[in-house]
Order: structure tokens, then C-alpha cells, then sequence
């Protein structure tokens, strides 16, 4: 086993090219659980915790960037009026699994219930992956293709991922059995768009990877236009569209029964997070807090 | 598997320290087994539990989650930095008086992790310090008593008295 220390993107990326059996290492919260207790022996590692690239965030106009390496812990401090993004890695882990886990960890080991993915997922995120022979942007969805896989070529890495930051209140919950140190049972994301009158959710840990509840979010923007709730942010919407909104939620859910929970109590668990998430969304919009 | 060690330098508790580790070893197994700073302990190799917490780069983290060769030319501090030249540190003192410690093998854990606590937030409030030690198990104490080592040593450190 090798292990290969560049200090720079171009330098790894030259790496990446001659060695694309080095697995590579950011926070390692992933990676070393599997060394550690032998499930994997690569030929090489290459620790890309050194580019200075990947530990950006920048913002042009509503442009967001965030580095590949940037740490759960920074982008609570650093990017807090990303709401949904900063409640999420508020969740993951534990102080010392924040300090080191980062997004570009949750994009790489695509697991559905990476807690960082459903933000991306609302955000309508791009990943942007960078090879010796250029970059390129894919969509999340594009990127995300199962679970546990991503379509991530052999000599490209994660450089990072870059939104529109959408205008409008956002949430991130999630279901575990305690408040740290939590695998989802159940996860979701839901984002209000006031420029295009949107509502966008995405799921984690009930499908094969991240989804989003298309349905819903229709069923969701249809609501509020109906009550007329997008120009007047005080007009009520009927309790009962939240709760059917919840049931669309549920029906966009792909989940499986596993040691963490069944599949039937990850469908309710999604119903009562959507209504959740929905009513906080309007209570923000009715506080004034678009 | 000598021939494949690499050759990891890092700064631990002040002091430049070196040694040939094999590459997929973890920065908690070299300060224990090549340091001998066993005060870091091996409790899940998971990030789980916490008792291999140590400063990197002034943070704290899972040792077991780092990889050695990643703190290379880094500046680690454990547990064994905390105590005085015959003397403990104020946290240290306050597990011994609240009775913090029952079998003691999650303990340098938790005394980094509110030390840590304790150096960014002298007077955490309660969901606070529930929160900073959110990561550190302990399976004895119940954490009653820790929760009062916690709050004894804000008080004796915010007075000076420690």
C-alpha cells in the first residue's frame, strides 16, 4: 500500500491518472472504519485533506461553491444562511466527526443516507469533478446513479459542488434512535423557491439513493397558490393539504426493511417530516422570514 | 510488511516525534503503539465512542479516523499535554472530586473533549456541554457525574481556584 500526499489539485490530479487505484481520503470518517477493521486493503490511498482547492467556499452574486474538503463543522459557521445544507451537518456525527467529515466524503461514498446529499438534492446542486484533462459539472441526480455508487470516473476526483441559493425558508430533519451519532432511519430536506414559487424535497435512507417527491412538491406549490399564500405569506393553507402533502411525500419513498427500521415505519416516518417540515415553511413565511 | 512502512513526523504535545508505521495505520494506533501515549485509548476504531479523541491542528478529533500519514508535519496534542509537572489539569481534578470516573477507559476521551469544551465556552450552559460530549460514550457513569466534573471544573477554572 502507497500513500500519496499532494499539495496541490493539479498535482493530485496527476496522481489520480497514473495511480486511479489509490482510493482517496478527505476526513476519513468512512474510509478508515474500513481499514481499521480490514474490510478493505487498496494498493494505494491518495489523501487529498492537503488542496488547498477543496477547502474554498465562495460566493458570487447567489452563487454558491462549496470545496469537496470543506468540514461539516465549517459550514455550520461558515455558510449558516444555507439553511438546509447547515441544519444538516449540524446532524451529522458528533463534534469530532464533523471536524472531519466533509461533503465531498458523502458524495464518494453516495450512501443514501449521506446527510449532506438532501440539501444538495433541493438545492439542485452540480457536482464539479475535476480530471488531468479538464472538469466537467454533472447534476446531482446524474452523479448519484445507486446506492453506494456514483459516476465518478476513474481519474477524476470531487473538486466540489456549486448551487443557485434559492430565496425562501428551508429545513433539514431527520429520524434516529438519539440525537448524535446517527445513521437516518428516515431523512428529509424540503426548500421553498420563492422566485419560481417551488417547493422542492428530497428523501434519504428510504430508497436506493437520494430522491426527490416530485408529486409532492407540485401537490405543495399548487396549495399554496391555490390559498394564494405566495403573494400573501399569512393566508391560511388548509390543514389538510399539509397532510396530504405528507401522504405524497410517503408515496415518493422507495424504502426496504433493515436493521435500522422497516420499510413501513420509514413511509410514516416521511408523512409526519414532510408535514413537518411544510408547516415550519409556512410559520417562516408567515414570520416574515423570507 | 517492514519493507512497506512509511516514515510518518508529527508534532505530539510539543515535541517533534517520528517513526515507520504501515500506511493504512491510524494515527490513534501510531501514538499508541510506536509513542507509547497510551492515554489515547482503542475502544471501537469507528469514531463511535469517542476515547481516541485528540487535538489535530488544534481541533478535536477521532484518532482512529485520521490516518497517520495524514497528521505527518501536524501538530497533535493528546491527552498526556493536559497535566502539569506533578500537578493536573483543572479537568483532570474535577473528574477525581465529582466521582466522574468509574472504570476510567472512556475518560481521557471525555476529559479532551471538555477541556476542548471548556477553552471555547467557559460557562456552557447545559444543552452545550450535552451537546460537546455528544460524541464520547461512557458505559458505567450514567454521565450524571461527569455532567458535574464538567460544571465544577467551568466554576473552579472561571474563579482561577483550579
Amino acid at each position: 500500500m502507497e500513500v500519496f500526499r499532494p499539495s496541490s489539485l493539479a498535482e493530485a490530479l496527476e496522481i489520480r491518472a497514473a495511480h486511479p487505484e489509490a482510493i482517496p481520503i478527505a476526513g476519513g470518517t468512512d474510509l478508515m472504519v474500513e481499514l481499521n477493521f480490514g474490510r478493505r486493503r487498496p494498493e494505494g490511498i491518495l489523501d487529498v485533506s492537503r488542496l488547498p482547492e477543496l477547502q474554498e467556499i465562495r460566493r458570487q452574486g447567489t452563487t454558491v461553491f462549496l470545496g469537496a474538503g470543506v468540514p461539516f463543522a465549517r459550514i455550520m459557521r461558515e455558510l449558516p444562511d444555507q439553511v438546509a445544507l447547515a441544519q444538516a451537518s449540524r446532524t451529522v456525527g458528533s463534534p469530532q466527526i464533523r471536524n472531519r467529515g466533509t461533503v465531498g466524503g458523502n458524495l464518494g461514498t453516495a450512501s443514501p443516507a449521506g446527510d449532506a446529499l438532501p440539501a444538495l438534492a433541493v438545492y439542485d446542486a452540480k457536482v464539479v469533478l475535476a480530471s488531468a484533462a479538464g472538469s466537467r459539472h454533472l447534476s446531482w441526480r446524474d452523479f448519484l446513479v445507486g446506492p453506494k455508487r456514483n459516476a465518478l470516473a476513474p481519474d477524476e476526483l470531487i473538486v466540489g459542488v456549486e448551487w443557485n441559493a434559492p430565496r425562501g425558508p428551508g429545513s433539514f430533519s431527520k429520524i434516529g434512535t438519539r440525537n448524535a451519532m446517527v445513521i437516518a432511519i428516515a431523512g428529509l430536506c424540503l426548500q421553498v423557491d420563492e422566485e419560481a414559487r417551488g417547493l422542492r424535497v428530497a428523501l434519504e435512507s428510504v430508497g436506493p439513493t437520494i430522491l426527490r417527491a416530485a408529486e409532492a412538491e407540485a401537490f405543495g406549490a399548487g396549495v399554496l397558490e391555490e390559498a394564494g399564500a405566495w403573494v400573501n405569506p399569512r393566508a391560511t393553507v388548509p390543514v389538510n393539504a399539509v397532510v396530504h402533502f405528507g401522504e405524497l411525500t410517503a408515496a415518493a419513498a422507495s424504502p426496504i426493511d433493515d436493521i435500522r427500521g422497516t420499510a413501513a415505519y420509514r413511509r410514516h416516518a416521511c408523512a409526519v417530516l414532510a408535514r413537518r417540515a411544510l408547516t415550519w415553511a409556512l410559520d417562516d413565511r408567515r414570520a416574515g422570514a423570507i | 510488511m517492514k519493507g512497506q512502512d512509511m516514515l510518518v513526523r508529527l508534532n505530539v504535545n510539543g515535541e517533534w516525534r517520528e517513526a515507520d508505521v504501515w500506511p493504512g495505520a491510524s494515527l490513534m494506533s501510531m501514538l499508541r503503539d510506536d509513542l507509547g501515549l497510551w492515554g489515547t485509548k482503542n475502544g471501537c476504531e469507528q469514531g463511535e465512542c469517542g476515547s481516541c479523541s485528540v487535538w489535530l491542528d488544534g481541533e478535536v478529533v477521532c484518532s482512529c479516523l485520521v490516518l497517520a500519514a495524514q497528521a505527518d508535519g501536524r501538530r497533535v496534542a493528546t491527552v498526556e499535554s493536559l497535566a502539569g509537572e506533578g500537578e493536573l489539569h483543572p479537568v483532570q481534578q474535577a473528574f477525581l472530586d465529582a466521582g466522574a470516573v468509574q472504570c476510567g477507559f472512556c475518560t481521557p476521551g471525555l476529559v479532551v473533549a471538555v477541556s476542548d469544551l471548556l477553552r471555547r465556552d467557559p460557562e456552557p450552559p447545559e444543552e452545550v456541554i450535552r451537546e460537546a460530549l455528544s460524541g464520547n460514550l461512557c458505559r458505567c457513569t450514567g454521565y450524571q457525574k461527569i455532567l458535574d466534573a464538567v460544571r465544577l471544573a467551568a466554576t473552579r477554572m472561571e474563579r482561577g481556584t483550579a
